[in-house]
Order: structure tokens, then C-alpha cells, then sequence
């Protein structure tokens, strides 16, 4: 701040008070020219008003919100002078992640002379809930989903993170995975779970598919092929057509539509042969899956949430489908 | 003696003056000096201006009154950085006029919100909040996905933007200002937007939240 703002800030700061403090000093004098007590010749509906002065309560505590602001100010600083305590809600005026971390190393120093409050806070919160995720994180995630208390606070962090996709009971819904079944895109083993939470997914894409498949006509053959997978009766012609043109989701679906996963490859392309539907069963959302493509994106929480609570989300997570 | 007093409570003009007067201190002390306060008029390093197609978006999360129920203002306590991520810093809203703080969080605060959930879950808690969040209370807003940008004054709003902000951009290394965008990019942008719908617009916008402080 200025010098100059520096004065603005003083001198109105302390005029107030003391201008404050004059106010009733002035307010404490009898000028109405009447006597203490007496009547100030007012009288409404026999009601006499009398002269009296404020009530001493009052006056009292007025005079000791002035005492309190100096004790105040002398603690928290005034203008650029920062007081005794050296008090700071937070680091404001950074430009980067490095320098928010530097200038929290700095005056965390006992030496400082500033005391940065959000600091002091996740000082305290790393005392006593680090040790808590040291202790998680240097066990295996299959050793972690047998423990309840570390379930309990998986599915706390769950809930606060991943159900506004995935649901509040991890069952997903159209376009985002249900997580309790055993039906993986990417896989179910701990180690892939850990690793679409801390890195995300990004489907392959499957690409919008009317123009290449024949138009509305080749759009329902491979629907009906699709559908018959799973041992749904669908129109025999329709599918056999279906099964013809087959071969251009195969890349991904695999040759009987047993996903990529199946395949062991990494595009995220579902399994088609069970019953499990992503983004619908119905023959309505099939042909619109084909007719305009679907991609779906897992972000990234690593940067987020940091490895050490995605290590006991992944437990929670892999908890679910192990019963 | 006179009745000085009795000047204040007769005359309510005075009176008035004197209200404004003992209720304005506060305001000069704590707000006035911040005008002017270069430190914090700074951009964080890695801000960037929003894309044509993020600005429409962003004048659609007025339109909707999204500012109303969502704050972009994470505050220095633990229980929101934990939810949030870091607490918000001047430098990350120098460039917006207005400001979309927000006052009230009827839903959750949205200021690091870009890239946490994915465009598909954007447009499906858009359209319908309750198809992905049961428990929510949001509005539904799925006129977005038919309503379409004509870009007619978008270029506008970025030549406003650059003149809004010409004292607070980026520097290059000789010192001279740079301004938000290139006549080339205020030129293109109507087309940049064009045909393009309004919930594409909006997500882009969400999508570009909270990224700046790197």
C-alpha cells in the first residue's frame, strides 16, 4: 500500500474512533437547559417526557467497543503496519502454485512474524489426519477393502468427489459406469482402478456411424445384430444384414462383441454381449449409440485429490464387486 | 445552554448526512484504498482470456442467473480447499466485468469447477439435473441444447473486453501491454461461434474455470 493510502487508512481509522469517543463524551452532557430528571415540556397522551441521560449500561459499553478497537487493532495491524500477531487470513497476490508454496514454507518459519491463518489450519489438519493416510497408503488396496474404517472414509470422499457421475451408491447411470457391478471398461484389479482415477479415461470414441453403415436402414440391421447378442429375439433378417456389416465394430467390440477389455486392449469399448448397457439397452438408445457415437471421459484427479486419497478411493471402489 | 441536538433530530436532511457520512467510513477504509492497489490488479501467470465461444458461454451463466445460486469464490479454510482446491486469488479475476463471486452458494461453488467432470455429464446435469444427481435441486435449463449463437456481437464483446482490461493485462518483455485479443481473433469470432448451441457455449466456459493458477 502507498504512503499515502497508508495515512488515508490511519486517519480515518483512528478519527472515527476518537471522533466516536468525543460523540459521547458530548452525548454525556446535559444541554436541553433542563434539570436531571426533569420534565422537558413534552406531554403525548399523558405520557411526559423527561431529561434524562443515556443509560449508564449503554454509555459503558459503548466507551468499551473504543477500548476494544485499539486492543484490536494493536493485535491485527492497521494500514501496512501488521499489527503484533503478524496476522494474514491467506497468502492474497499470488501468481502461481509455486509462489502460493513458497511464501506458505516462509512464514510458517517461527522467525517470520506473520501468522497466515489458512496455513496454521492445514498445518494442524496434516498433524493429525496425515499420519492417518501415511498408514493407508503404505498398505495394499485389497488389504484396505476389508478395512471398515478405511471403507468409511473411502466412501466419504467418494461421495464428495465421484457421485455426482457415478451416483451416491456407485450404480452410475446412463453414460457413466455403474462401479458396483463386476462389468469393467478399463478394469477391475486395483492396481487399473487406482490408475482411471489418478490418470482418467478417455474412450477411444466410438465415431458417429449412420453415414458408413448405410443410413436409418443399416443403422437398425446392426442394432438388431447388436441386440441378439446379448439373447434378445430381434428380427432374424435384420440382424443377419446386421451381422454383415459387424465387421466394422469388431476393431473395438471384438469379432462377438466381448468388449475391448476381453481384448485386452485400452479403448474402453463395452462389452456388447452381456446385459449390462452404458448407455442404455433399449433398441431406441442402441441405434441412437450408433447412429451418433458415444465417447465418454474419465478426468484425471491425481492433481486434485493427490495420490494419497485416491489410494483409499480406489479401495472403496474395489470393495464394491468383491461380494 | 442550546439545544444543539435538537438541530439533528428536528431536520431530517441533516440527519440523512450525517448517516451517510458515519456509514461511508467503513467503506473508504476498507474498499477505496484497493482501487488503487497495483499488486492486486496483476493477472496470475498463466491466465488466458476466454475463447470467443467461452465469452458467449459466459454471458449465458449471467442470463441464467447461475451467479445467483453457484459463488467463484473459494475462501482460505480448510473445509472448502479440501472440496474446492486452492482458495481464489486476486489475480485469477482481474480480467472479469463483471465479477461472478456470487453471494450465495445454493449449489456448490464453481470457481475451480473446469475440467472436474466431463462435457457429457455437463450437458446430461444441464438438461436434467436429477438424471445424474437425484438429490438436487438445480433447475433444469434444456432450452441450451436448441438454442443456437448467431456470433453477431461476440466480436463486440471481445473489443470491449480489451478495453476493459487495458491496464491490467499480461506485459511483454519491453513492458507494453498485451492485449486480450488480436484483431484477427475479434475479426474471426462471430465464426468461431456460429451454429453453434448454447449449452456448447455454456460448458466451454465451465470447462475454463479455475485453471489459471498453475
Amino acid at each position: 500500500m502507498s504512503s499515502f493510502w497508508n495515512i488515508w487508512v490511519w486517519v480515518l481509522t483512528l478519527g472515527s474512533i476518537v471522533g466516536c469517543f468525543i460523540l459521547l463524551r458530548w452525548c454525556l452532557k446535559n444541554f436541553a437547559g433542563v434539570e436531571e430528571g426533569e420534565s422537558m415540556g413534552h406531554s403525548f397522551d399523558g405520557i411526559e417526557e423527561l431529561n434524562n441521560q443515556l443509560p449508564k449500561w449503554w454509555s459503558t459499553f459503548f466507551l468499551l467497543t473504543i477500548i476494544w478497537a485499539f486492543g484490536y487493532l494493536a493485535l491485527y495491524g492497521l494500514g501496512n503496519w501488521t499489527g503484533i500477531l503478524g496476522w494474514k487470513s491467506s497468502n492474497q497476490g499470488i501468481l502461481n502454485i509455486a509462489e502460493s508454496k513458497a511464501k506458505t514454507l516462509e512464514y510458517l518459519k517461527k522467525d517470520s512474524g506473520v501468522l497466515v491463518q489458512y496455513d496454521r489450519e492445514i498445518v494442524q489438519a496434516d498433524a493429525k489426519y496425515g499420519p492417518i493416510f501415511d498408514a493407508y497408503a503404505a498398505r495394499s488396496i485389497e488389504d484396505l477393502s476389508t478395512d471398515a474404517e478405511a471403507l468409511k472414509v473411502g466412501q466419504r470422499l467418494f461421495i464428495q468427489n465421484c457421485s455426482q457421475c457415478h451416483g451416491s451408491d456407485a450404480r452410475g447411470t446412463t453414460g457413466f459406469p455403474n462401479l458396483a457391478d463386476k462389468d469393467w471398461l478399463y478394469g477391475g484389479s486395483p492396481e487399473k482402478i487406482k490408475e482411471t482415477i489418478m490418470h482418467g479415461r478417455k474412450a477411444v470414441g466410438m465415431m458417429a456411424w449412420a453415414g458408413a453403415i448405410g443410413g436409418e436402414q443399416g443403422v437398425k440391421e446392426v442394432a438388431a445384430y447388436v441386440i441378439s447378442l446379448s439373447g434378445r429375439s430381434v428380427n432374424a433378417d435384420l440382424a443377419k444384414a446386421g451381422k454383415a456389416k459387424f465387421g466394422l465394430c469388431a476393431g473395438c467390440h471384438g469379432s462377438d462383441g466381448q468388449g475391448s477389455l476381453a481384448l485386452g486392449l485400452p479403448m474402453g469399448a463395452p462389452n456388447l454381449s452381456d446385459n449390462t448397457w452404458l448407455y442404455g439397452g433399449s433398441q431406441r438408445a442402441i441405434e441412437e449409440s450408433i447412429r451418433n457415437g458415444r465417447a465418454g471421459v474419465m478426468p484425471p484427479w491425481k492433481a486434485i485429490l493427490g495420490e494419497e486419497k485416491v489410494h483409499v478411493i480406489s479401495a472403496y471402489i474395489y470393495s464394491l464387486s468383491q461380494d | 445552554m442550546k439545544n444543539i441536538h435538537e438541530k439533528v433530530e428536528k431536520n431530517v436532511g441533516l440527519f440523512f448526512l450525517f448517516t451517510v457520512l458515519a456509514i461511508s467510513i467503513g467503506g473508504l477504509v476498507e474498499i477505496t484504498p484497493l482501487f488503487f492497489q497495483k499488486e492486486l490488479a496483476q493477472p496470475v501467470d498463466n491466465l488466458k482470456p476466454y475463447t470467443a465461444l467461452q465469452m458467449e458461454g459466459r454471458d449465458i451463466y449471467i442470463r441464467e442467473g447461475c451467479h445467483v445460486c453457484h459463488s467463484q469464490m473459494i475462501r482460505p479454510f480448510r473445509a472448502e480447499t479440501e472440496r474446492y482446491g486452492h482458495y481464489s486469488v486476486a489475480g485469477e479475476h482481474v480480467w472479469e466485468h463483471p465479477f461472478l463471486w456470487g453471494s450465495k452458494r445454493t449449489g456448490p461453488d464453481l470457481a475451480r469447477v473446469g475440467q472436474r467432470y466431463s462435457d457429457d455429464w455437463h450437458i446430461a446435469h444441464l438438461t436434467d439435473p436429477r438424471s445424474v444427481v437425484p438429490e438436487s435441486n438445480m433447475p433444469a435449463y434444456n432450452w441450451l441444447n436448441t438454442n443456437t449463437l448467431d456470433g453477431e456481437l461476440t466480436g463486440k464483446k471481445l473489443e470491449t473486453f480489451n478495453w476493459l482490461t487495458r491496464n491490467r493485462s499480461h506485459k511483454d518483455e519491453n513492458g507494453n501491454a498485451i492485449p486480450l485479443y488480436t484483431p484477427a481473433e475479434i475479426d474471426g469470432a462471430a465464426d468461431a461461434v456460429k451454429g453453434k448451441t448454447e449449452m456448447d457455449a455454456l460448458v466451454a466456459y465451465l470447462q475454463s474455470l479455475g485453471h489459471a493458477l498453475k
